[in-house]
């Protein structure tokens, strides 16, 4: 079983040699991340897990793979998806331009959703929708907007839930098992590396959504997370997060009002 | 094991079930006395569904405060906690909740095993961890690491689970201490920190 201790020493080694810094990572998740690479990739020991690391730049890919939860899908949360089609988006509509950030995107499902809410908005055209990750690798996926066509069955119900009218296989072409989206869908996307431990404001948004990922910080991080988040966000611009994340217990929680009972809150000060 | 070592210095209960086990607990949660002496936490194989009505149900049964987890509520005694659908249900050192929406693990998010695991991390003899009934093998191998850091294990006695596969499978894979029926896990319950 792998010790606290050696947890220490890989997040050392993460950020001396590579400057990635997870000091701030929830430590339970973090240190269930770390024993299911170890054993995925059967090392004899963790000294050797931990040269591979700092002796294998190619191999520092798969530690990041592995560290960060991708899990992610399309209209996940159908009834988040319903409140943003009939409470924001509509007050987002007499805007001459639209700014949303997708923090932690990992491959991009809730990012084609947003933009299928838009489009069917007819908003899409005045948006952008900027995706970021500290993973390049998923990133790249994102990109592509090419997913697992076993998976649209699932998220053409989600999207059906969410109060979407369209046929949800207009949007794509399948081919050989996957699917690809519409290219207008990904024209309105700006992909780029940011790392919320340590990357600054880049712009003022209209709407922010990072759903689970706060989950995987500590409370520290999530303050931290949270005030970049207040610094990127118009007056009456909006923050979504995940359906178990708060930002009650924040200092910048005078400045927002909670919409509903989903988690999306408006910056009144 | 000395008696008087089931009886004293726990912080923790963590109950895991799957198929049949929300009977089990409108059975066990009104017999439950407040205020409870220790944190208790249920996990539960649940359809993904993002409503609470299941938490509206079980608090519906007991008179000690009930909630459904939120990333980072901290963990205090007297509370009963349910984990929520589709997320795993750790605990940090700081005794403090995390959520985590990683790979399920045995087919389930939230899983057993997962919960059972960090529980022991944190609470290591201080902890008791119960399985009840279910139709898989998830839990055993948690039940393993939580008497491996010094905790103690009740499975529900499988004759009266409606599903017998899963305290079964953890009686014959795991320490079990103690079988018990629903009514005995009550009274073991009540009795945690109090003197005989």
């Amino acid at each position: 079983m792998i010790e606290e201790a050696d947890i220490d020493l890989v997040l050392n080694d993460l950020f001396e040699v590579y400057g990635y810094d997870f000091t701030n990572y929830a430590r339970a998740s973090l240190k269930r991340r770390i024993s299911r690479l170890f054993l995925l990739d059967k090392f004899p020991s963790f000294a050797e897990f931990r040269y591979r690391l700092k002796s294998d730049p190619g191999y520092l890919k798969r530690v990041i793979e592995g560290l960060t939860v991708t899990v992610t899908e399309m209209f996940r949360d159908p009834l988040f998806y319903k409140a943003l089609r009939t409470e924001i988006v509509p007050t987002l509509a007499a805007k001459p331009f639209i700014r949303i950030w997708h923090a932690g995107c990992s491959t991009g499902e809730e990012v084609f959703s947003m933009a299928i809410v838009l489009k069917e908005a007819n908003l899409l055209h005045k948006s952008l929708l900027y995706a970021t990750d500290l993973n390049p690798q998923v990133l790249e996926k994102a990109r592509r907007g090419v997913f697992p066509l076993v998976q649209m069955k699932q998220y053409s119900e989600n999207y059906i839930e969410s109060g979407g009218k369209n046929d949800f296989s207009a949007y794509y072409t399948a081919q050989y098992g996957q699917v690809k989206f519409e290219e207008s869908l990904a024209e309105k996307m700006i992909f780029s590396t940011h790392n919320l431990v340590s990357d600054r404001s880049f712009n003022e948004f209209d709407l922010i959504l990072c759903r689970n990922v706060l989950i995987y910080f500590d409370k520290p991080l999530q303050e931290r997370t949270l005030n970049l988040f207040d610094e990127s966000i118009g007056t009456l611009g909006y923050l979504a997060l995940g359906s178990k994340e708060t930002l009650n217990f924040s200092s910048i929680k005078a400045k927002y009002r909670q919409l509903n009972k989903e988690k999306i809150w408006r910056k009144i000060g | 094991m000395a008696e008087n070592r089931l009886t004293t210095s726990f912080k923790a209960v963590v109950i895991g079930g799957s198929a049949g086990s929300i009977e089990v607990l409108l059975k066990l949660l009104p017999a439950l006395a407040s205020p409870l002496p220790v944190a208790l936490m249920i996990v539960l194989h649940r359809k993904n569904s993002t409503d609470s009505s299941l938490a509206d149900l079980l608090s519906s049964k007991t008179m000690i405060p009930l909630h459904e987890v939120e990333d980072k509520d901290p963990v205090l005694p007297g509370a009963i906690y349910l984990a929520p659908a589709d997320y795993h249900l750790l605990i940090e050192k700081d005794e403090v909740f995390s959520l985590d929406d990683s790979e399920k693990v045995n087919y389930s998010r939230p899983s057993l095993d997962v919960t059972f695991e960090s529980a022991a991390d944190v609470y290591g003899s201080s902890l008791v961890g119960i399985l009840l009934s279910g139709a898989n093998a998830d839990g055993t191998a948690g039940l393993n690491l939580i008497k491996a850091r010094g905790g103690v294990l009740i499975a529900q006695k499988p004759a009266t689970a409606q599903a017998a596969f899963m305290p079964q499978h953890a009686i014959l894979h795991a320490p079990i201490d103690r079988v018990l029926d629903v009514d005995e896990m009550a009274v073991f319950i009540n009795s945690l920190n109090r003197p005989n």
